[in-house]
Formats: C-alpha cells, structure tokens, sequence
C-alpha cells in the first residue's frame, strides 16, 4: 500500500508497468492449493504490483469451526497462519486496553517498506541531488562567473527591501537552513557521521537534531507566512516574466539585462517553490510533530481519486484506509522528498544572492542597493521607485490648505 | 544586518519558546505517549 503511494509521487510521469504485467500474471494458484506461487515471488522479488487478495483474504472464517462437542471442535475455525495473516493485514479484530487505534496495528509491514525507501532510495537519490546541485552551480560559475554590475556604480543607493521584509527572509531563511542541516543530520547521520564520530557523537548530534529540528519548525512556519504575505502581491506572473524568461534573465540567452519590476520571473519561481513545496513540508511537518493526532494523507488520496488522476495513471483508486502508523510513514517521505527539492532549489538562491552576482547580497543585507545595481536587474521596479519617492516629495513640501 | 541578526535571534526565542509552551501544555512526548502506570 506504502509501495503503491510512493510509486505514485515519484513517478507520475511513468507508465505503470507494473499494472500492465499484473494483468498479465496467471492467477492460477491450484498447484499450491491457492498459496502463493513461484511466479508471485519471482514477481514481488521484481518488484511488481501483485494482487495480494489470495494471502489477503484468507484469513479463514470462525463460523467454520467444528462443533464444540466435534473431534477438533476446540480449535476454532482460523489457523495460526490465517491469524498472522489478519494481523498482518490489518483485518484481525484486535483489542487493547491502552494505547488507542495505534496500538491495535500489531502487525505492519508497510514500516519495513518504508524503512527500505528511507534507508536507500531517498538517501541515494537526495544526496545525489544536493551534490549535483553543487556541481551545477560550480560549474555555471565557471562558465559565466560573477555577474558584475554593468554600469559604473552611482554611489546613490535605494532601499530595496523594508527591515521588516528583511526580517521575515531571515526568519525563514535561517529556520530553512537549520532544519535543512539538522534533516541531513537525522537522515545520514548513521552512514556518514557513526563511522567517523564514533556513535556516542552521532547520537549526540541526533538528539540536538530532533530538537533543533522539532522547535525551529514553528520559526519556518512563522517566516514563511511573513514572506507570503509580504510579497504575495509582488509575486503574481506577468507578462514582463516571459520576456525576462526568453531573454534567460539577461545571463543564459542575452547580455542585455531585461526589464523587470520588484521581482523577475526566476524570482518568482523561487517564491512560488518557497510557497507551495514550503507550505506542503510544514503541513506534513505539523503532522509528524503531532503523531497520529493530524493525519492528512487519507484525505488528500481522497481528493486525488475524486480527481480521477491515479486511475488515468494506472494506479487505481489510491488507499484511504491507512494504518496510522502509515499516515506518519506517507508523511515522513513526503516531508523529506519536498525537503530535498527545495534545499536544491534554495542552494541556487543562495548562490546567486551571494558569489554569483554582484550586489545582490546588499538587498537583504543592508537593505540598501546601488541605483545601477537596482536599474540593471529591476529597471521597472526603479522606475515605480523612485515615482513613488517623486510623490512623497511633492506631497511633503505642499503647504498644507 | 541588523535584520538578519534579530531574524537569527528570533528563531532562538521562537524555538526555545515552542518547547516550553507545549511541554507545559502536556504535548511533550513523554506526557503523550506514556501512561500513568509508566514511570518518569
């Protein structure tokens, strides 16, 4: 079921393959007396989708128990494998006296699914990503090096960004790179660090992890909010975005630096990615803070199969009865895979409001940036700017009727 | 800079203020996922 959603998120683009050669298997279990076959061990050992409704549903049935009095009649009607089966499918009636719903998933081998993707794949794939990130932008200095300031520099500067709006990229900035770290930390930690540090290090830096990690999140939240708020209004596409977009921001397919207002479409772009892969890491995160109290997973493969997309990718209706201990699993995963997109994405951020452009860091520093810095890269912007400041002027010496 | 400073020093409070505020609220690990019958 874990298998199944995961596929879904990470390859929506692909074929479902494994559907099709579902379709294909022999159902025909007579020669096992309808346990499983070679072929479905060949087929899960290859890691393809099987109707697993033959183990899944033999769980035996209590009525068909001899009668007290019978010869076995003291046995009940469900063996011990149909038992552990019901277990292990989540169709056993199970009772606790504690612990609530959670505690009465005795069984659950979606975790050892889960505990395989996060031990391998998003390791694997994640890590890779950030490194290659890394290479890209080295790489992409190499080629085009710092972009300089044009112009020769003014001397006068303007206020870009208000100390407010400074704050709040901060707020979410700093939170967004000690979460980042401390993500890494949790996640590698074991593979990289243990073996370096020794594990009393590693353990150490887990438990400072979880709880810079647990704590900070709220900071995110908090300056994630600020800048939607903020920059919402400066954010919403327009038509100068696409002749920024054809011009490659004046760096990739032009030398002239197009016209763009307070933020340009690559801007933008970082925005909405802060935004929406933001916003879904914090929804995932609030429920990973709170276990088993906010699962969202269910609700949201509601609304997808409501939508009819699995079922045109071929993946069927999703599942909406989870485990809640597969609710937290959904939500780690897609927790992290967000995280890994967007520490790529903010990697670039950073790079060119940093070594890779000339007086780009002075907007979120100081505040302040030079008019030729602001005329090069937000022509309209200055423009809007300084008609605004024009105003102000002729509103203040106005005497007063 | 003064601005990135107090937004760093923000993040400090906010967190250090998150987990007392919910340990005092009872939402801390041990008082949600342990009974009365579990020692602390």
């Amino acid at each position: 079921m874990l298998r199944m959603a995961l596929a879904f998120v990470l390859t929506l683009a692909l074929t479902s393959v494994g559907h099709a050669q579902e379709a294909g298997l022999s159902p025909d279990r007579a020669a096992t007396g309808g346990a499983q076959t070679l072929n479905d061990i060949l087929a899960r050992q290859a890691g393809q989708a099987i109707d697993d409704s033959f183990r899944r549903d033999a769980t035996g049935n209590p009525d068909n128990a001899a009668a007290i009095a019978a010869q076995l009649g003291t046995l009940g009607g469900v063996s011990d494998a149909e038992t552990w089966r019901a277990l292990r499918y989540g169709s056993a009636d199970v009772t606790v006296s504690a612990g609530g719903e959670v505690a009465s998933v005795l069984v659950q081998d979606g975790g050892m699914r889960w505990l395989e993707f996060r031990s391998t794949t998003l390791r694997t794939y994640g890590g890779w990503l950030l490194v290659g990130t890394l290479a890209a932008l080295a790489l992409f200095y190499l080629v085009f090096g710092r972009i300089k300031i044009d112009a020769e520099k003014t001397g006068r500067t303007v206020t870009r960004f208000k100390a407010i709006e400074r704050f709040g990229h901060w707020l979410l900035g700093g939170a967004f790179i000690l979460l980042g770290l401390t993500g890494l930390l949790v996640l590698f930690g074991r593979v990289f660090l243990a073996p370096l540090l020794g594990k009393g290090v590693n353990a150490a830096l887990l438990d400072w992890s979880k709880w810079v990690h647990n704590n900070v999140a709220w900071a995110f939240i908090l300056g994630l909010v600020m800048v939607f708020v903020m920059w919402v209004v400066h954010n919403i596409p327009n038509r100068t975005d696409l002749h920024w977009l054809r011009k490659g921001g004046g760096i990739l397919f032009a030398h002239e630096h197009p016209p763009a207002k307070k933020f340009n479409a690559g801007q933008k772009m970082i925005f909405w990615s802060v935004i929406l892969f933001g916003g879904a890491i914090a929804l995932t995160g609030v429920s990973l803070l709170f276990p088993f109290d906010l699962p969202i997973f269910a609700k949201v493969f509601s609304a997808l199969n409501a939508t009819g997309l699995p079922q045109l990718l071929g993946y069927g209706e999703l599942p909406l009865a989870l485990a809640p201990q597969e609710e937290m699993q959904l939500a780690q995963v897609w927790h992290a895979i967000l995280a890994f997109i967007l520490m790529a994405i903010v990697l670039a951020h950073i790079y060119i409001g940093s070594v890779g452009m000339e007086g780009a860091y002075d907007a979120m520093g100081s505040g302040e940036v030079d008019e030729a810095w602001a005329e090069q890269h937000h022509s309209i912007w200055l423009e809007e700017y300084r008609a605004a400041e024009a105003e102000n002027e002729k509103n203040s010496t106005s005497p007063a009727e | 800079m003064k601005a990135m400073l107090f937004g760093f020093a923000a993040i400090v409070v906010i967190a250090i203020g998150a987990n007392t505020v919910l340990g005092a609220l009872s939402y801390s690990s041990a008082d949600r996922f342990s009974g009365s019958s579990v020692r602390n």
